[in-house]
């Protein structure tokens, strides 16, 4: 396999694990806006994340890392085409992370009220924005030799907005399992219906979003040359219906892991519809940054290969164990008690 | 302004900004470290307190570097589109390497450490700060070999219209970068002592809590005068590298206008850039520079007039900037010295004047540090990569002045805002001092747990 391949599906699975792992930090920043009834209660949903979503983030900087060392043609021209869009995700990262350290650190309610705005805007734009930036890059964006034709307004057009909304409840859905497994006392409770109720807002813009992008974008063109391929968004759909069959029976730890699974297999099934691109122009194609016009030499390629390959398993491990030290949420004796807690 | 001015100011603002928190973290992280093996080694509570007074202040302040370092990746992409597409092929690479190998450590062990003090045994607590401070002086390798190579470009080929990387071996043993990182995390380890020295200074003028802020102290004079010390030794190592390396940039340090052989030291120069002089030059030691430089004092050194104006750093900045924080580096070792043998001889709280001044001494590790940074990149100019690619030619063609206007004034906004608020959130914790109430210090059932989880499996 060409390495620049392999180079595209270590890049697809760095986005895939962000959005799976960050995607329901954002669930949660957003949820506790509408399921925490008290201090106490807000309290407890932000800390189910502490432990793990600074560890979450930095696979969106591994992912930009991997962009800039693989493809730098890419990596240049798509910071530089989506500067405003991103300066406001990382604005609003920012504030999210700032907001989760320090909304406890003084007692005072209007203090934490504060930061829990700033956790709230701070995971509800970036999961927006996030879906608006892939959504256009599913479209192509309007570049040729004269460089990026467009504005930060350019990508709010009707599909970018729709795979921002459909990312938004993708990550309220998850995030909202994920408290269903990690809180107590009742909050649990109302969190799993919540999951039950917003999954049919969810399957509705899923099902907008497959067949928008049958009009909006050139995504489908692999899969009719190779209709194998048909078995990602295959196993998408079943896997969000694996969520709703999980989450009637309350079973919200299977449940959640289909969600993640429906996360991944999305954002598989859009990679592999751009494949060879990474960005489509929508005026030429012959100005699409590709996975081979954009790349990095061999030599780069090979050197990046063996670290990605010797790393990202030993990441994945003792991530995977952390999770595991804390599958049982904090409890509310020690979120009280624990002065570092959130 | 145009894009490339606006962009050069947003980032000096954005990596200044950045670099005042990262400089404690790689030298706290550390000394909190040491003081929980210390607690688990002796079982004293006196270290538990200590771990999370320190460890308290150390979250604060890492989360400002976390959060303002992505800023620093993104920007490569948004500002200086066409450096990245130059040399991205090299420069991409230690960046993706430092967040794969040392940012996920440093970030996912961080998480246990704030929220793991009941779930995991107290060895395996200790041991997920020493990952982080590990990880957190791994991250500083990665990036200052990338700076370094900024700095001193090596292993590469220019090919396909770009720096192309040929010798990966190259990069990593590149020796300005090497030194660059020595010098780099040992001047945050004066930070991170002169940071507690600082505040233990004024709990000790309180008598507040003398037995916890005197050992801190001791520990921090200790740890303190030894890094002072080294990032001095391995300062002179870089200068000579400068010396060798970036002959302009050491001109510029200097302020030398005129080649000459067995070059003095001047202790007092004032320059005059516009008519290409030193308006003083006096107080000097003949042929110390050429030892510095060269460490051979007959050796000859190139003035700034062998190079074209154009190729030229701004000298006034580069000069004041080496001068004040080599200064600064040298009254560290006294001041730690000093602290040292007063701790050592157990003077410290008969002693108020020295406390007052230790305490006012806290920020002064900040500035040399800053300091350093401007004489490193304001010294590189014209080039962003020295020799092989000049700033103008490195940013992005796409972006407008508006756009970095915005986001120009929105990084000042914003960072303003995080500044208020970090001071606020350190000044008050610090002043606060330790937690005496032990039982919020540590769970009730750390062993319990340790062993098996007793309280969740009811659940």
């Amino acid at each position: 396999m060409e390495f620049q391949v392999i180079w595209f599906i270590l890049w697809s699975v760095l986005w895939a694990v962000y959005f799976m792992l960050d995607g329901f930090d954002f669930g949660v920043g957003i949820l506790q806006k509408f399921l925490g009834r008290n201090r106490e209660e807000e309290r407890a949903i932000i800390n189910t994340i502490g432990p793990v979503w600074d560890g979450n983030e930095v696979w969106l900087i591994t992912a930009g890392g991997a962009t800039f060392a693989a493809f730098p043609g890419t990596y240049a021209m798509m910071f530089s085409y989506l500067y405003s869009a991103l300066l406001i995700i990382l604005f609003a990262l920012i504030f999210r992370g700032v907001a989760v350290e320090f909304r406890s650190k003084v007692e005072s309610e209007a203090w934490e009220k504060g930061w829990n705005v700033a956790v709230f805007l701070g995971s509800l734009i970036p999961a927006l924005l996030f879906g608006v930036a892939f959504g256009n890059i599913f479209r192509g964006l309007p570049m040729d030799a004269g460089g990026y034709h467009g504005t930060l307004f350019t990508l709010l057009n009707p599909y970018g907005l729709l795979t921002g909304v459909f990312f938004v409840l993708l990550f309220i859905e998850h995030g909202s399992l994920w408290l269903a497994l990690k809180t107590t006392g009742g909050l649990n409770e109302k969190a799993g219906r919540f999951a039950n109720v917003v999954w049919f807002a969810l399957l509705a813009v899923a099902a907008v979003f497959l067949v928008s992008t049958k009009f909006a974008t050139n995504l489908y063109a692999n899969y009719l040359g190779n209709a194998a391929l048909f078995a990602v968004p295959l196993f998408a759909v079943l896997a969000l219906a694996g969520i709703k069959v999980f989450a009637v029976r309350k079973d919200y730890l299977k449940a959640f892991y289909s969600s993640c699974l429906t996360i991944l297999t999305v954002t598989f099934t859009g990679v592999i519809g751009l494949y060879p691109n990474l960005i489509p122009s929508n005026l030429d194609p012959k100005y699409s940054l590709t996975i081979f016009n954009s790349s990095s030499s061999l030599y780069t390629l090979k050197i990046m290969t063996v670290v990605a390959l010797l790393f990202v398993p030993i990441v994945m491990a003792y991530q995977i164990w952390i999770y595991r030290i804390f599958r049982h949420g904090p409890t509310a004796e020690e979120i009280a008690k624990e002065k570092g807690a959130y | 302004m145009d894009v490339l001015a606006l962009s050069r100011l947003q980032f000096a603002v954005t990596a200044a900004f950045h670099f005042i928190f990262v400089p404690l973290t790689l030298g706290l992280s550390i000394l909190v470290a040491y003081m929980e093996t210390r607690y688990v080694q002796t079982g004293d509570e006196m270290y538990l307190k200590m771990t999370k007074f320190w460890g308290k202040l150390f979250l604060i302040n890492f989360a400002l570097g976390i959060v303002t370092g992505i800023t620093m990746e993104f920007q490569f992409g948004m500002n200086w589109a066409e450096y990245s597409k130059y040399v991205g092929d090299i420069f991409g690479a230690p960046l993706a390497i430092e967040a794969t190998v040392a940012f996920f450590l440093e970030s996912s062990f961080i998480g246990l450490w704030i929220f793991g003090w009941n779930r995991v045994s107290r060895k395996l607590h200790a041991l997920s700060i020493w990952l982080v401070a590990i990880a957190t002086n791994l991250s500083a390798l990665w990036i200052l070999l990338a700076n370094g190579w900024m700095q001193h470009p090596v292993g590469y080929v220019l090919r396909n219209g770009r720096a192309e990387m040929v010798d990966f071996t190259a990069l990593l043993t590149n020796g300005y970068g090497i030194l660059k990182f020595f010098h780099t995390v040992f001047s945050g380890y004066v930070v991170a002592a002169f940071f507690i020295m600082g505040i233990s200074a004024y709990h000790i003028l309180k008598k507040s809590n003398l037995k916890i802020f005197k050992t801190s102290f001791r520990m921090a004079a200790a740890f303190g005068l030894i890094s002072s010390l080294l990032v001095f030794i391995v300062g002179d190592f870089h200068a000579a590298m400068v010396a060798r390396t970036q002959p302009a940039k050491f001109a510029a340090m200097e302020s030398v206008w005129d080649t000459r052989k067995a070059a003095a030291f001047n202790l007092l120069v004032i320059p005059d850039p516009d008519n290409e002089r030193n308006t003083v030059e006096t107080l000097g030691v003949p042929g110390l520079l050429s030892f510095l430089a060269f460490h051979d004092s007959s050796a000859e050194i190139k003035g700034l007039k062998e190079f074209a104006k154009e190729n030229r750093p701004p000298v006034l900045p580069t000069y004041a900037s080496f001068r004040a924080m080599a200064g600064l580096g040298i009254l560290f070792m006294l001041l730690t010295l000093a602290g040292y043998i007063m701790a050592k001889k157990d003077r410290l709280d008969t002693s108020p004047l020295f406390l007052r001044i230790m305490l006012y001494a806290l920020p002064f590790p900040y500035l040399a540090a800053q300091l350093g940074w401007i004489v490193a990149e304001v010294g590189r100019q014209p080039w962003i990569v020295y020799g092989v690619l000049k700033t103008s030619d490195a940013v992005s063609k796409a972006i407008t002045p508006s756009q970095v206007w915005a986001s120009l004034i929105g990084f000042t906004l914003v960072y303003g805002l995080l500044a208020v608020v970090d001071i606020y959130l350190l000044t008050k914790f610090a002043k606060k001092g330790p937690d005496d109430d032990l039982s919020v210090l540590v769970g009730d059932s750390h062993t319990v747990r340790a062993a098996g989880g007793a309280t969740w499996n009811s659940r």
